[in-house]
């Protein structure tokens, strides 16, 4: 066994201004294994590739690489090493084809031009040999984000890589797709490459591995044989504390429907449909979760609901007005939260401080003003407010949003938009790149939501959360709701496979 | 109560480094250009002393320093709020020469009504007819998307010609290659009609009148509903528009607001000093030097009338510096490198590195971990 270590990191250290990433850091690789990275985000893993990468040099400690001590001052010493890096952010040429990414940078030649027919060669082969299957002269943007993935992989084959680093590979694909991972992670394993697998997610790590190594805080907490371990336990020692992975729910039946959405159609930015044509409504007491993969017109049917972008057909109903195409603001105070994808972009203004932020969207209420202007006193105290009820982690309100933690930014947007007493709650992915602790406070918050008779629309990528949190599950695909199922009869295989536009009678 | 100190503190803290950095940067572009005089083979302290005696020396001095920190506090102003909402006005200049033929019309053309009434008039006329000439970029950029930039520069020449055009066809006065002028009833107060030190100097209301508008823009922008979202579009348009804020309406908004500072600007002069419009052959640089000022004034209204002060100082100076034998082009380098090291805020970045590597030393002594 000890012969077989193809790497060995050995107190490494790194630290950034303000943070220790990595601290005394030691980790040992076998031959031909899985070796999972669990930590939540911003427990260093990814620094710890980044070096191992050569992407960062170590303040302090040591690599080793099947034995030899290496100093890899850059990705080429890396790749010459034979490690890979297979990036979570897909690094690919779109208007290329399939062999044009995987040869870029190491192209075969003839003469001085590129040798087209021999690359589109070596890639089928690969390809074959790997049993990754990809179409050499397809174009990047014409293929799926799974077979996008499988060119990834297999960039990294053609550079001769043996030690394959995957960075949260499943973020972007459907259940089946994670699947298929799985099976390529196998077969990879099968025929002598070593895997390691960066991730924060449990079920990933019972599924996919044979040891895992878990980091908190930038240290190593401890490394595990995954056969010998249960979710719970690496829950535990991810977040450094007992953690409920269950959500409580309590029954709540409603007739009554908040938001009706009828034959909604809207673009996307580069004018095309991106929703065409949807119906569905949100009850009162009841979390409506639309699932699916990114991509297929979630943003823009939020967007449409809630003002920001306009619709090219169909109406929408908030308890029982209409308040189709009507301007952010009406939208706001007719009765709509809106917690937004995108915390940085739509959800903050990051120079203001969390007393600013916390008016936004109420800033012409009247309880925040005084006779000449804006009360900065009672905008204070309302955020003070807020900051305590939400426990937002802040030295205090006169800080800048950009100061705080995701985590605590996304706290002091779900104070903001639950504090206006809507009576329905939009949450898309409201806990992307949040830790395990902040997420359950989420959802949490989400559950009370609902349980105090007010309608969610909750959208997600994550399909953990939609079934956790769901009393009805909507799966989006392709623009369109393909299905509305109830939560207690969903099942991952049966969202996945409505997820990638198939339909559950033809599975029958 | 130990909450509200500590703010006050905090708050002290953040101000004093806003000011400290642009200071320490002007310091050291003086030493530099001390170094250039001497480079010149003058001596760099005889020339300094000349320009601060020129332009602060004497009671009279001052006053005629003031008179060209006056349009330059409202042009700086003028670029900083415009700045605030994200808009870039390099329009001031266009702006400020509507203001100025716009208020010598008003000022010609309303007669028999007494000072107090005809002043205000016609000071208002400028800003506003500036206010329009910056709120047609801004409905510009608004309605078609296109760039604030490109529309001001355009609107300058346009402002130049036009009003060239009025001062020699329309109120021409005779063989002359300026307008007519404007009545008694429109100029502006001068400070040396009562208090004797300040005689020999033309310094008049016009400075009490643009601080006022400082302490206003100051309140509008930080104070009010419209401030806030003036300033949430200028930081982030995309959460502005999330929160309910119409972003168009604030970008016209703060275009026409922008305009009628340098557009009262124009006003000023013209009721202040001028009392009239010139032919003109290029443009007068009230405007561009607004940019300027903005720039090193750190879009603050405090600090543009800080930073309209020392560029009065290097204006007035100047000239100054000429008659102990430094070259005028010297001059003109010396305040374009002062721009530069405060805008490039090469200071700032300096200090923040340094301390956060010692912060992040300490706190990793400490074995902390964040």
């Amino acid at each position: 066994m000890k012969l077989s270590t193809v790497i060995e990191m050995k107190g490494i250290s790194k630290s950034f201004p303000g943070i220790k990433a990595n601290d005394d850091i030691n980790l040992s690789v076998e031959k031909g294994e899985i070796h999972v990275l669990l930590g939540e985000n911003g427990a260093g893993k990814s620094t710890l590739m980044n070096i191992l990468y050569g992407l960062y040099q170590p303040d302090e400690g040591q690599i080793f690489i099947k034995g030899k001590a290496a100093r890899i001052s850059n990705p080429n010493v890396a790749i010459s090493l034979g490690i890979g890096m297979v990036h979570q952010h897909f690094m690919l040429v779109e208007p290329f084809t399939v062999a044009e990414n995987i040869v870029l940078g190491s192209e075969p030649k003839k003469g001085t031009s590129l040798d087209l027919d021999k690359a589109i060669k070596d890639v089928e082969e690969l390809s074959k040999k790997y049993e990754l299957k990809v179409d050499a002269k397809s174009l990047i943007s014409d293929i799926s984000v799974g077979m996008q993935q499988r060119v990834e992989i297999l960039k990294t084959l053609y550079r001769g890589a043996d030690i394959l680093i995957f960075d949260e590979p499943t973020a972007v694909l459907t259940p089946q797709e994670i699947e298929e991972l799985g099976v390529i992670m196998e077969s990879l394993v099968s025929q002598g490459k070593t895997i390691i697998l960066i991730t924060h997610k449990l079920k990933e790590v019972m599924a996919m591995s044979d040891r895992v190594t878990i980091i908190r805080r930038g240290k190593v907490i401890d490394t595990l044989n995954t056969k010998e371990t249960d979710i719970d336990e690496l829950a535990e020692k991810m977040v450094g504390r007992k953690v409920n992975l269950h959500v409580e729910k309590l029954e709540k039946a409603s007739d009554t429907p908040v938001l009706e959405v009828k034959g909604l159609k809207a673009l996307d930015s580069r004018g095309l449909e991106a929703v065409k044509g949807v119906d569905f409504e949100v009850r009162s007491g009841e979390i409506l979760g639309i699932a699916g993969v990114d991509g297929n017109g979630q943003t823009q049917l939020i967007q449409a609901i809630t003002g920001l972008q306009k619709l090219t057909a169909g109406e929408v109903l908030l308890n029982g007005k209409e308040i189709t195409g009507l301007p952010p603001k009406d939208v706001i105070d007719s009765g709509v939260g809106h917690i937004p994808e995108d915390r940085h972009k739509r959800g903050l203004i990051l120079n203001y401080t969390l007393a600013e932020n916390s008016i936004l969207g109420s800033h012409k209420n009247k309880k925040f003003k005084s006779k000449f202007g804006l009360s900065y006193p009672k905008i204070r105290e309302h955020a003070r407010r807020l900051i305590k009820e939400f426990d937002v982690r802040t030295p205090n309100e006169n800080v800048e949003a950009r100061s705080l933690s995701g985590g605590n930014q996304q706290k002091l947007i779900i104070a903001r938009e639950v504090d206006r007493d809507p009576s329905l709650c939009i949450a898309a992915q409201p806990t992307r790149g949040l830790d395990v602790g902040a997420i359950e406070f989420v959802h949490k918050r989400l559950v009370e939501l609902r349980d105090s008779g007010k309608a969610v629309l909750l959208v997600s990528l994550e399909l953990d959360e939609i079934m956790s949190l769901s009393d009805r599950i909507a799966v989006m695909y392709d623009g369109k709701i393909v299905d509305i199922v109830d939560a207690k009869d969903a099942t991952e295989k049966k969202l996945g496979i409505l997820m990638a536009g198939g339909s559950i009678q033809a599975e029958k | 109560m130990e909450n509200r100190t500590s703010e006050f503190k905090i708050r002290m803290q953040k101000n004093t480094k806003a000011i400290a950095y642009p200071l320490i940067a002007i310091l050291l572009s003086f030493i530099v250009g001390g170094i250039i005089v001497a480079a010149f083979g003058n001596d760099p302290i005889n020339a300094y002393k000349a320009m601060f005696k020129g332009s602060l020396g004497s009671w009279s001095n001052f006053g005629e320093t003031l008179v060209s920190v006056t349009p330059l506090i409202l042009t700086g102003l003028a670029v900083a709020f415009a700045f605030r909402c994200g808009l870039f006005n390099i329009g001031a200049e266009g702006q400020f020469i509507i203001g100025a033929i716009s208020s010598v019309w008003a000022g010609w053309a309303f007669t028999g009504l007494p000072a107090i009434i005809h002043i205000p008039i016609v000071l208002l006329v400028g800003a506003f007819a500036g206010g329009i000439w910056g709120g047609i970029v801004g409905w510009l950029k608004a309605k078609f998307g296109s760039h604030e930039v490109i529309n001001s520069i355009m609107m300058n020449y346009i402002a130049m010609y036009l009003s060239n055009f009025i001062v020699m066809n329309l109120m021409n006065e005779p063989d002359k290659a300026f307008s007519f002028a404007i009545a008694d009833t429109a100029k502006l107060y001068r400070f040396a009609e009562s208090i004797t030190i300040f005689k020999g100097s033309r310094v008049h209301i016009g400075i009490v009148i643009a601080l006022i508008v400082a302490v206003f823009a100051y309140y509008l922008l930080n104070k009010t509903v419209r401030g806030y979202e003036v300033r949430a579009v200028g930081f982030n348009p995309h959460a502005a528009e999330y929160g309910g804020i119409n972003v168009p309406h604030n970008v016209v908004f703060a275009m026409f607001v922008s305009g009628m500072f340098a557009g009262l600007a124009g006003a000023i002069m013209v009721t202040g000093v001028q009392f009239r419009a010139n032919n003109l052959f290029g443009f007068t640089g009230y405007g561009f030097d607004g940019i300027a000022v903005a720039l090193v004034g750190n879009n603050h209204p405090i600090g543009v009338i800080l930073s309209a002060f020392l560029f009065g100082v290097l204006q007035k100076g100047g000239p100054m510096m000429q008659l102990q034998g430094v070259p005028k082009e010297v001059v003109g380098i010396i305040q374009g490198i002062i721009i530069l090291f405060v805008a490039v805020n090469f200071v700032k970045v300096l200090i923040e590195n340094y301390t956060e590597k010692k912060n992040s030393k300490k706190s990793i002594a400490k074995g902390e971990v964040k």
